[in-house]
């Protein structure tokens, strides 16, 4: 009877507030757990990673240095852009948005429950990861932490039926939302009329709308347009790019929220900061 | 089936902790739909054979930290986990009596209650879709019982000998 009432009661306090002191303590129990039931993976991958052949180390040195200068050579016109950017926004009288700081997680293979997409990394509250930050991978965004403890945090992925994430069409600018459907390899796009300018192939971005996701990262790309006559919305499918379902590191983000001021005085003074350096050097 | 006070006390909880892992066990998406409520059917295994020291507190605190473990709202575990483990208490005398078939429906009866409650439970926090596969890891929960139970009655015994 007492059990009932206690159950109850947390229920309750639960129901109105689910982020307290309590969770984090059960947690720091209950962690430990998570941590063992993912020791046998890793331990397995660790060792697979041991015993790569020489020859095998060799060709993916050559591949990642190549790659390396594909990107150098991209960034290099990067500073110069970004500059330009936060002019031209000036201009626009527009705030820019500085960048991001990244927390590298590792992912546990823990099943949480299913028909959930819920993922539990490494990292949590002591490293400062709060929930609804945003996390993404090498190909795009992945999901938002859904709850942070103490040394771990769950994560939401993208394609769980009750996320959804603020989108805009790459090409044109059309924004719209994306909701998951539950499985690892689709979003929907219920919002969109028949005649919207969408097709198969376009890139789907953050918007930035909402406040959660920092605006421009890639997150899925456009594979059905369907129009039904007797429907007022179309329906639209598209695949996600980050890998949802392959990749165990993942990048849990802080972005600045503070933005540059409008006024181009910040970029004066920060060249003239800059050169003040290159003078001291 | 009655076995002395000498059966540990970390028996208990080694035994439940590891089907506590289990519950979180990575598995392929189909399997995951599969994946019964091995806590709750340890849980009945000793409230069956030690009544008398696993009991309702037992099972709250273990639903507790399913809850936490599950990322659940606390408490729906916790609550399923004492009512049913209260209604073994209940009944155990005449459990124990039964043929294994009826057991079998009992318990099959019990894996139902809980997986309903949790139903109503998460249907407070938002409304939720009922999906038939729910439902699946009651079957699957009924039909390892029989492995369950031979498997943890040669724990205790085997403890018990030695």
């Amino acid at each position: 009877m007492v059990a009932v009432i206690a159950s109850t009661i947390l229920l309750v306090t639960e129901y109105r507030s689910s982020q307290n002191k309590v969770h984090s303590t059960i947690s720091v129990l209950v962690d430990p757990l998570k941590y063992l039931v993912d020791l046998p993976t890793s331990l397995f991958e660790h060792a697979a990673r041991s015993v790569i052949s020489y020859r095998a180390l060799k060709l993916e040195n050559e591949r990642l240095r190549e790659e390396q200068v594909i990107h150098q050579t991209r960034l290099l016109k990067f500073d110069a852009l970004e500059k330009e950017n936060i002019r031209l926004r000036a201009l626009l009288e527009n705030s820019f948005k500085l960048g991001e700081q990244v927390l590298v997680a590792e992912l546990l293979s823990v099943n949480m429950a299913p028909y959930e997409h819920i993922v539990v990394v490494n990292k949590g509250t002591r490293f400062g990861v709060h929930p609804q930050q945003p996390v993404l991978d090498a190909n795009g965004v992945v999901g938002q932490v859904f709850r942070a403890l103490p040394f771990t945090s769950e994560i939401m992925l993208i394609t769980d039926p009750n996320h959804a994430i603020p989108v805009q069409v790459n090409r044109n600018g059309l924004l719209t939302i994306a909701m998951g459907s539950g499985q690892l390899n689709r979003l929907i796009l219920p919002f969109l009329p028949s005649n919207a300018d969408i097709r198969p192939g376009d890139l789907l971005i953050t918007s930035g709308l909402g406040g959660t996701f920092p605006q421009g990262y890639p997150v899925a790309i456009v594979d059905e347009f369907t129009t039904q006559p007797d429907k007022a919305f179309a329906t639209i499918t598209a695949t996600p790019k980050a890998l949802l379902d392959r990749n165990r590191e993942l990048m849990i983000v802080w972005s600045q929220s503070a933005p540059v001021p409008l006024i181009t005085k910040s970029i004066t003074d920060k060249e003239d900061k800059k050169d003040n350096t290159d003078e001291v050097k | 089936m009655r076995l002395n006070n000498q059966v540990g006390f970390f028996q208990v909880i080694l035994t439940l902790v590891f089907t506590m892992c289990l519950r979180v066990v990575p598995l392929s998406e189909e399997m995951a739909l599969l994946n019964p409520d091995w806590v709750l059917l340890v849980l009945i295994y000793w409230v069956l054979s030690l009544p008398d020291r696993v009991g309702i507190f037992y099972a709250w605190t273990f639903g507790l930290l399913t809850d936490e473990l599950t990322g659940r709202l606390l408490g729906q575990y916790a609550l399923a986990y004492s009512l049913i483990v209260y209604l073994c208490l209940k009944f155990h005398n005449r459990l124990r009596q039964f043929p294994f078939f009826q057991q079998g429906l009992f318990i099959f009866f019990c894996l139902l209650l809980s997986q309903l409650l949790l139903f109503f439970t998460k249907n407070l926090q938002h409304p939720a879709q009922l999906h038939a596969s729910f439902w699946l890891p009651v079957f699957t929960g009924t039909l390892c019982w029989p492995f369950v139970y031979s498997l943890m009655r040669f724990i205790s015994f085997f403890r018990f000998i030695k």
